[in-house]
């Protein structure tokens, strides 16, 4: 017989330590429980679908940008382990597992938008301002009332400060925005702007601004806008409060043809023009150290249209004072409706090449840059489904999955038990090892890929018993046929597992190429299924090779299997054949031959 | 079971053999019935598409156990009609399991799915933890299945070249291709006339029959090959061959569906007794009804029709018709394989032992009944030799018990003879 297959010893014991290693590497993670998906633990899912009707092209890159974006949203507003994760070409997953969270769905759908407003007031948003409807909320005003709980904004916030000074988080800090030429070290975070020293006169229409008229400029051009926001809106300003640092913003409509009244991290409220520069007119934004300098500063570039209105804004407003509230005239750029900087300008900057300088570190800077970037993209959501498990459900469906697995395992080793005898007890253990390990795998795979069993995964591993039951069937199917053919059952073992392995080998790569086309190409809840259909096959095809085989070589040596008695599930009768040969005759032949 | 294990072995050397190539036609008519239906079903009565497919909100209450009756339908069916929300004014409302109640609306705004959440949940009487959302654009169930189009279409242009690598054979790909489409006609149509509603999860289970069903298929072609390889020695005609390809691994096929299929239905069960709706129940009718006619049509469909392909072949047909000048020859002597008596004749020759006998199996004189010619005195079995064993030539043939070739003399009868 051939030497190779009588050692199946030496297999199994590679086996068995390949499993030892696996459930150490899992020990290590310390985490004995698979990560279950929302369908089995309950929680929301919001899926986003990138929309094709911008005309933009969705790329990998994209989706990643947005992304991350939407990562910071969410777990900005305090979620703990929501999950946000790109599938396929076009689709965001939100994940947040444990109660339904329908609060979410609002703030996670709103499009990363970034627009480049004028600010036509700002004033501490916090409760203890006194929500008088003063329709001037006038820079005196504002640093007249005491910060008070606004400890976000600080000691500066009592000078009229033009640029709202350094939040807690310190991020989207603005310290003024210079021309890239100009080395000059801003200083515009000082208050105190000369009134005198906006060179560019005013435009015409302005300057009526201290007594601001009923009905306010035009809307639809910011520059006037700024200065005359007529009393209705600088009501509504007034009103208007900001939540409590760290609390999320509560959203705002944030329509680019219509002001805006809304805050900044730091809890400062802003009466804001329409829409002047989009984000998408914005072309790059990064973080970085110029040269001889130590700060972190925000480069940013524009395309042609956003260069031309950026150096009309600039020229218009540089070192100018707003007539309306005495302070130097600042615009805002606005992400998703929340300021995340309001710098002033210097001078004009004619070239679309603008940089943003401030007190930033390192990470703030590239905070700022990225969340410009992101603002840029031109990538808009729609939200085909949000579902929202209740945990009682879940629960259910997961007893209710586990009940099918356990009851068609069950029916299974019956089965084999029952038609195949002695050789059924390879198969019931052969199951118990696939069992043992696909429980390995799946916390592995948690740990290592962040893979959350769901139902239809649960359902794919139940089907993979089908799969993996086949091999076996295949396999000692080629057994009787050998023995059939005269072999002697150990012989047999050797000589039918060549073909067998062939057969299997094949039909378990038709499996597995189903598996990884569906988990590439699918989306939702197939792709969870084609996940755990393919790691089934792949343990059906290892327990197949260094459990199922170096079983059945071992087994061969016991004359219980290879004279064929009656239980093993190899005897003459169950074969159809009269006699077994290579094993001991039956006792009248007399004696071992 | 000694009974069917006796098939087994009848089935195996050919003694018992259904004849699936020959009566090709039958199964032809038969499939063509049921696609028939299939496409008629899913023409007239049309597919049960999901919420996913045509947009709405979905809401399942978890009742206590008993709860979810026809009372507490209508109950929840009035309120949240008369919630006064448009889209909600003729909700879907039916039990599913005997502790879900689900309600279905057209699609409704978030503010508007809050308040008939509260609507739903007093009305019930249920937590909040008890109630699940779903609200679905009318674009997601077709973006999944265009995903799905997608991956059917890449996975099949990638089985088809395994298949043709695999097989070295373009014709096997075309029967595979076939009876996969054959298989998910009737699916999608049993889908159809069952009204199960069609869902994401459905179409999972429908990609998953795919792979499923080529599994199958290509179990049984392996072993069509394995027959039809060395047709100039076992002098069987290539639809012999084949045919008795599929009776060898009937048995095989036989065992694998009940396996596979045991646990796909314990699924079905507790998808449709216990869960009442949801993936499970849709996944699993697919699976179900999938490896049903993945089974059959690797059987009576794949098979015959790469049978029918190959047969018009030239080599092949050249094959045949040696193969059956061989067998008209020994029809003509038809006891030539029937060894002369000799005084040391054993009672029965042992199996394996190289000699080239008609010795009966289980001591029964081989029937050898001039009424009726048709069958002749059964061919001899060639001894299938072990992967890597070298066929022999004519003069001597294999042992797989010696694991070598033993020459060996002819009967006498035979001697000269070719």
């Amino acid at each position: 017989m051939a030497k190779k297959a009588s050692r199946p010893g030496r297999r199994l014991i590679v086996f068995a330590l390949l499993i030892a290693a696996l459930y150490g590497g899992v020990a290590i993670g310390g985490v004995w429980k698979p990560k279950l998906g929302l369908d089995l633990q309950g929680g929301t899912r919001i899926t986003l679908e990138a929309s094709t009707a911008t005309g933009d092209a969705i790329t990998p890159e994209k989706l990643a940008e947005a992304r991350d974006i939407i990562d910071q949203r969410v777990n900005g507003q305090g979620v703990a382990e929501a999950e946000v994760a790109v599938q396929g070409s076009r689709n965001i997953v939100v994940e947040i597992p444990g109660k339904t969270r329908k609060d979410l769905v609002d703030s996670v759908k709103q499009t990363a938008q970034l627009r480049f407003r004028l600010v036509a007031a700002m004033a501490p948003g916090r409760p203890s301002q006194q929500p008088s409807a003063s329709p001037s909320p006038s820079a005196s005003g504002a640093s007249g009332s005491p910060s008070a709980k606004a400890s976000g904004t600080g000691e500066k916030a009592t000078a009229p400060s033009t640029a709202p000074s350094a939040s807690p988080k310190g991020r989207a800090i603005s310290g003024g925005l210079l021309a890239a030429d100009q080395k000059k070290k801003n200083k515009g975070a000082t208050a105190t702007p000369a009134p005198s020293a906006a060179p560019s006169a005013l435009p015409s229409a302005a300057p009526s601004a201290n007594a601001p008229s009923q009905k306010g400029a035009p809307v639809d051009q910011p520059l006037q806008w700024m200065d005359n926001p007529g009393e209705e809106w600088l009501k509504k300003f007034a009103a208007f409060t900001c939540p409590e640092p760290g609390k999320p913003v509560p959203p705002v409509v944030d329509r680019k043809d219509q002001p805006l009244v809304t805050c900044d991290s730091a809890g400062m409220k802003y009466l804001l023009s329409a829409s002047v520069i989009e984000g998408t007119q914005l072309t790059r934004a990064e973080a970085g150290i110029p040269q001889n300098e130590f700060t972190w500063v925000v480069d940013l570039s524009f395309n042609s249209e956003g260069r031309t209105t950026f150096a009309d804004v600039t020229r218009q407003i540089a070192n100018a004072t707003s007539p309306l509230t005495g302070q130097q005239k600042q615009f805002a750029i606005v992400l998703d409706g929340t300021v995340i900087s309001a710098p002033v300008v210097d001078q004009p900057i004619p070239n679309g090449q603008a940089v943003i300088r401030g007190d930033f570190s390192q990470t703030e800077a590239q905070t700022l840059a990225n969340s410009l970037k992101y603002g840029a993209l031109p990538l808009t959501f729609t939200v085909p489904v949000v579902s929202e498990e209740g945990p009682t459900l879940a629960a259910d469906q997961l007893s209710a999955g586990l009940w099918a697995g356990a009851i068609g395992l069950l029916l299974v080793i019956i089965y084999c038990l029952f038609y195949y005898r002695g050789l059924g007890l390879v198969v019931v253990a052969s199951l118990a090892v696939a069992g043992v390990i696909t429980y390995g795998v799946v916390l592995a795979m948690s740990q290592a890929v962040n893979f959350t069993l769901t139902l239809p995964g649960i359902a794919g591993l139940i089907v993979g018993v089908g799969i993996t039951a086949d091999s076996f069937i295949v396999y000692f199917e080629r057994i009787r046929d050998e023995m059939r053919d005269g072999k002697s059952m150990r012989v047999a073992v050797e000589s039918g597992w060549v073909r067998a392995r062939n057969t299997c080998l094949a039909a378990d790569t038709v499996s597995l190429l189903a598996a990884v086309v569906l988990y590439i190409f699918a989306i939702g809840v197939v792709k969870g299924f084609a996940f755990a259909l393919g790691i089934s096959t792949v343990i059906d095809l290892a327990v197949f090779f260094m459990f199922t085989k170096p079983m059945v070589t071992w087994l061969a040596r016991f004359p219980f299997f290879n004279t064929g008695h009656k239980m093993s599930g190899l005897s003459p009768e169950a074969i159809g054949i009269d006699r077994i040969s290579g094993g001991r005759r039956p006792s009248v032949a007399g004696g071992k031959a | 079971m000694s009974k069917m294990s006796r098939l087994g072995q009848q089935l195996y050397d050919g003694s018992v053999s259904i004849d699936f190539v020959g009566r090709r036609v039958l199964w032809y008519s038969i499939s063509a019935v049921i696609i028939a239906i299939a496409l008629a079903g899913l023409l007239f009565k049309g597919l049960n598409l999901g919420i996913e497919f045509e947009g709405g909100t979905e809401y399942r209450v978890s009742m206590p156990s008993g709860q979810a009756n026809q009372q507490n339908v209508e109950k929840i069916r009035d309120a949240v009609a008369s919630s006064g929300i448009d889209a909600a004014s003729s909700p879907v409302v039916n039990t599913s399991g005997d502790t879900n109640i689900r309600v279905q609306t057209e699609p409704l705004t978030n503010d508007q799915a809050a308040q008939l959440e509260q609507v739903i949940r007093e009305t019930a009487g249920v937590k909040a933890d008890d109630l699940s959302e779903q609200a679905i654009g009318a674009t997601w169930g077709q973006q999944v299945a265009d995903r799905a189009l997608l991956g059917l279409g890449v996975f099949l242009v990638l089985v088809v070249l395994f298949i043709w690598a695999y097989f070295r054979e373009w014709k096997m790909s075309v029967g595979g291709l076939v009876a996969l489409f054959h298989d998910v006609i009737i699916t999608v149509g049993v889908y159809a006339l069952s009204g199960f509603e069609v869902t994401p999860a459905t179409v999972t289970g429908v990609l998953t029959i795919l792979g499923f069903s080529l599994y199958d298929t290509v179990v049984v072609f392996d072993k069509v090959r394995e027959n039809t390889h060395n047709l100039a020695r076992t002098r069987k005609t290539y639809r012999e061959a084949a045919n008795l390809a599929i009776n060898q691994t009937l048995v095989r096929s036989i065992n694998t569906s009940i396996v596979a299929l045991l646990p796909v239905g314990a699924l079905l069960y507790v998808g449709v007794f216990t869960l009442g709706s949801g993936a499970l129940k849709d996944l699993a009718l697919a699976l179900f009804v999938g490896m049903a006619a993945g089974l059959y049509s690797s059987i009576f469909i794949a098979t015959p029709l790469v049978v029918q392909l190959k047969e018009r072949e030239p080599g092949v047909r050249a094959g045949d018709a040696r193969a059956i000048r061989h067998h008209n020859a020994k029809q003509a002597d038809r006891f030539a394989d029937v060894p002369a008596f000799t005084e040391d004749m054993p009672v029965y020759d042992e199996p394996g032992s190289g000699a080239r006998t008609a010795a009966p199996r289980g001591g029964v004189e081989p029937q050898v009944d001039d009424a009726e010619p048709a069958p002749p005195a059964r061919p001899v079995r060639a001894p299938r030799s072990t992967a890597g064993e070298r066929p022999a030539s004519r003069a001597v043939s294999p042992s797989a018990s010696a694991k070598r070739a033993q020459p060996q003399r002819k009967p006498r009868s035979q001697r000269g003879k070719r």
